[in-house]
């Protein structure tokens, strides 16, 4: 507690000092001679190795300027992040997320690229469609180069689902509905077992005593419901804003979004999904490799996990089809910013445009960890993770096909998660109807007036 | 810095009106002062700059609109008004209660227990360091070890419990038992050292009263209500205000386990403050609400003072 309360009174203290240090928005540029070291941040340790590559393959062409990775985990990145804003000792460089990049835009942290991109000429046609446009911000300056991009599909227990009597083609063809769940649900009752072995569809299943889970719960989604909702709601023609990026009313009080959402804590109720307060602790991820849960709808940034676990043989199956008949999956894409307040902003762009380039996003496509924003990296990884033993076409299927939409982007996202966070809980717990989730939304939208 | 200043010459002024020409005393008092000044001015730096001046920014920070990245703006009492009316202020404080009574009362009757038992059973030195290991460890690590054995799915506190043919509990995920569950973690790792405390109160009463009981045939049960208790109540009433101040500011078992969750039930205060600051950036709204604790905290550190009388020994 007392560490707690030091904390706080160290970074009021650095706030004090440093009061009155936001800089005003200016435009990166390359000109100017390079050299000097470049200081890059970034969160996932599984993407180390493949950017520590970069780094040295980046040293190589500029003798001249060094890049120094700092790698920490997400919980203490964006803490990290805003204290170093504040505290003028932030990183030159930075992996952003789009959940977080509007507020700063707001605040003037990050130096915009437009100028950069005119003038070394990077062609922003090469990144997957619609890439690019996701770090143009309210003010149309573009604040981040595209690095890599993310879909969702299904993992599945191929043993479990041989057992069943179902095969890879039944559940790459699974088809889902609010009203009643469609085969999709009879999928997931057929692949839940009690302790006596009794399977959800049949008399006598025991909902209290589940052996094996059809489907794994990842907790309630919160305000996006990547991997938790969002590729259902998505196929109702459900929207999360009125536009995006930049919405600025949310939808949580549509009938079709309360309906999947009850549809979902429907699933919970009979057994066929894990309580939400069982999932408080060990990971949906880890509990699947426990052979605790048949599908677990999860990122393709967790294929390296997933595929890693030793004795259990897993499978991909993209989503569902819903009422729209197509498949929906988020769209979700990282990219590289620069911190206004950095003291090279010459190194600094050259090392952001280098990170978006073939020549990078090649290498990181070699180490099979995600999909490069290049479009051609992007197959090349595909070819990395088949040359592993990985069928990754039920995530690129999305993309190739068009059924995805993007993360929704708005200002305040924190404080819509803080809202929608403990709304969500209280509906897959099982405690408020999921009307309730129009109070919630009311809450939400009072943000932004 | 002026407390502590003013406060270091009086003894001296004090003895130049009983002895010894004023000129020379006062030339002492004045080395004197000097001399105290620099033993105190690595403390006093490290509590003007490490807590004043914090604190008074922080109340500064308060009545301003502050995301941090950008400058305070000020609005007044703004914040202060949305408190009362916010919902999550008040079961914040709900949840806090509730806390701080289960990590008090069970805390302090196993502490007694055990500081009785320090003292009358386990009289080796390896027994009593052995209970105070727990507090060695540091509260994020004694937090991830109990998440981890109270796990629903693979913690071994479940498997026992199955073992023995009762449900599983989900204590940190379930919204009755989130809160007892942290305060059991946190008794679990304080308990030790309350006892240590105890204990040396125990030491203090002297042995010629457990005689003077004895001869008058008094039972065990009488003796230790009628003497032991009045008075430890010193040593008690210190342990109880620095653990209810203590708990009242319960933050790192929260922030490494439940988070707050299930939706709101372990939302404690200093946990909403952090979510409020440092998550969600809105740095007046947190300050107001650290303001509030503080002020909440001082009324009741006050009053145990006041109303148990803890400056009094009843053996003088």
């Amino acid at each position: 507690m007392k560490k707690a309360l030091g904390a706080v009174a160290v970074a009021a203290a650095a706030a004090l000092a440093l009061s009155a240090c936001s800089s005003g928005s200016g435009q990166a540029s390359t000109t100017g001679d390079a050299k000097g070291e470049v200081s890059y941040w970034l969160w996932d340790a599984n993407q180390l190795p493949a950017y520590q590559q970069c780094a040295d393959d980046f040293h190589k062409a500029n003798p001249n300027v060094t890049v120094k990775i700092t790698q920490t985990g997400w919980n203490d990145y964006w803490t990290n992040l805003t204290n170093g804003f504040v505290a003028g000792n932030g990183p030159d460089v930075f992996t952003d997320h789009l959940s977080k990049y509007g507020d700063f835009v707001k605040n003037n942290q990050l130096l915009a690229l437009d100028d950069a991109v005119k003038g070394d000429n990077i062609d922003l046609n090469q990144y997957n469609k619609g890439l690019a446009d996701l770090w143009v911000g309210k003010d149309s300056k573009r604040y981040g180069l595209p690095k890599d991009w993310d879909t969702i599909s299904l993992f599945y227990n191929k043993e479990m689902i041989a057992k069943a009597g179902l095969s890879a083609d039944q559940m790459g063809s699974l088809a889902w509905n609010p009203q009643n769940g469609g085969s999709f649900e009879k999928a997931i009752a057929h692949l839940t077992v009690d302790k006596k072995g009794k399977r959800g569809d049949e008399p006598g299943f025991d909902k209290n005593n589940v052996a094996v889970y059809g489907l794994g719960l990842n907790g309630s989604g919160s305000a996006s419901g990547q991997t938790e909702w969002s590729w259902l709601t998505s196929t109702t023609g459900w929207t999360h804003t009125d536009k995006n990026p930049w919405g600025s009313h949310y939808n949580y009080d549509d009938q079709k979004f309360q309906d999947t959402i009850a549809w979902f804590h429907g699933l919970i109720d009979k057994g066929y999904t894990p309580k939400l307060e069982t999932t408080v602790g060990a990971s949906m991820a880890d509990t699947f490799a426990a052979g605790k849960a048949a599908i677990n709808a999860n990122g393709s940034w967790m294929i390296g996990q997933y595929f890693g676990y030793k004795g259990i043989d897993v499978g991909l199956a993209p989503t569902p089809t819903g009422p729209n008949g197509k498949r929906s999956s988020m769209y979700n894409g990282l990219a590289d910013s620069i911190n206004a307040a950095t003291k090279n902003p010459a190194e600094a762009t050259k090392w952001v445009e280098y990170l978006a380039s073939p020549a990078c996003q090649d290498v990181v496509a070699s180490k099979a960890v995600v999909f490069p924003a290049i479009s051609e990296a992007a197959d090349k990884a595909a070819a990395a993770f088949k040359a592993k033993g990985v069928d990754v076409s039920s995530f690129t299927q999305q993309v190739k096909d068009g059924t995805t939409f993007l993360f929704p982007i708005t200002e305040n996202a924190a404080k819509v998660d803080g809202i929608m966070k403990p709304a969500m809980d209280a509906v897959y717990s099982g405690k408020s109807p999921a009307s309730s989730l129009s109070d919630a939304n009311s809450q939400v939208n009072s943000l932004f007036q | 810095m002026t407390t502590t200043s003013v406060g270091a010459p009086k003894p001296t002024r004090h003895t130049a009106d009983s002895e010894g020409p004023r000129r020379s005393v006062r030339r002492r008092s004045l080395g004197d002062l000097r001399v105290a000044l620099i033993f105190v001015a690595p403390a006093l730096l490290g509590f003007v700059l490490f807590y004043l001046v914090p604190t008074i920014r922080g109340i500064y920070l308060s009545f301003t609109d502050y995301s941090i990245l950008g400058n305070p703006i000020w609005v007044g009492v703004k914040n202060y008004v949305k408190i009362f009316q916010d919902k999550l202020f008040w079961n914040a404080m709900g949840v806090t209660l509730e806390y701080v009574l289960l990590n008090i009362a069970f805390q302090t009757v196993i502490a007694v227990g055990l500081a009785l038992l320090m003292y009358h059973v386990a009289k080796s030195t390896l027994i009593r360091g052995i209970l105070l290991m727990p507090y060695l460890v540091a509260n994020v690590i004694v937090a991830l070890l109990w998440f981890w054995m109270l796990d629903y799915q693979i913690g071994i506190v479940n498997q026992v419990l199955q073992w023995m043919g009762m449900p599983r509990v989900a204590f940190f995920g379930n919204e009755f038992w989130a809160i007892p569950t942290v305060a059991f973690v946190n008794v679990w790792r304080h308990m030790g050292y309350t006892a240590l405390l105890i204990f040396a109160g125990l030491q203090a009463i002297p042995g010629h009263l457990y005689e003077v009981a004895n001869l008058d045939g008094a039972s065990r049960w009488q003796t230790f209500w009628k003497i032991t208790m009045p008075l430890l109540r010193p040593v008690l009433l210190l342990v109880m205000v620095v653990t209810i101040t203590g708990s009242f500011q319960i933050f790192d078992t929260v922030a490494v386990t439940t988070q707050g969750g299930p939706i709101n039930a372990s939302r404690v205060i200093q946990y909403y403050i952090y979510e409020r600051a440092f998550s969600q950036q809105d740095f007046g709204y947190g300050s107001a609400l650290s303001v509030i604790l503080f002020v909440i905290l001082a009324v009741v550190a006050f009053l145990q003072m006041k109303f148990l009388r803890g400056n009094e020994n009843d053996l003088d």
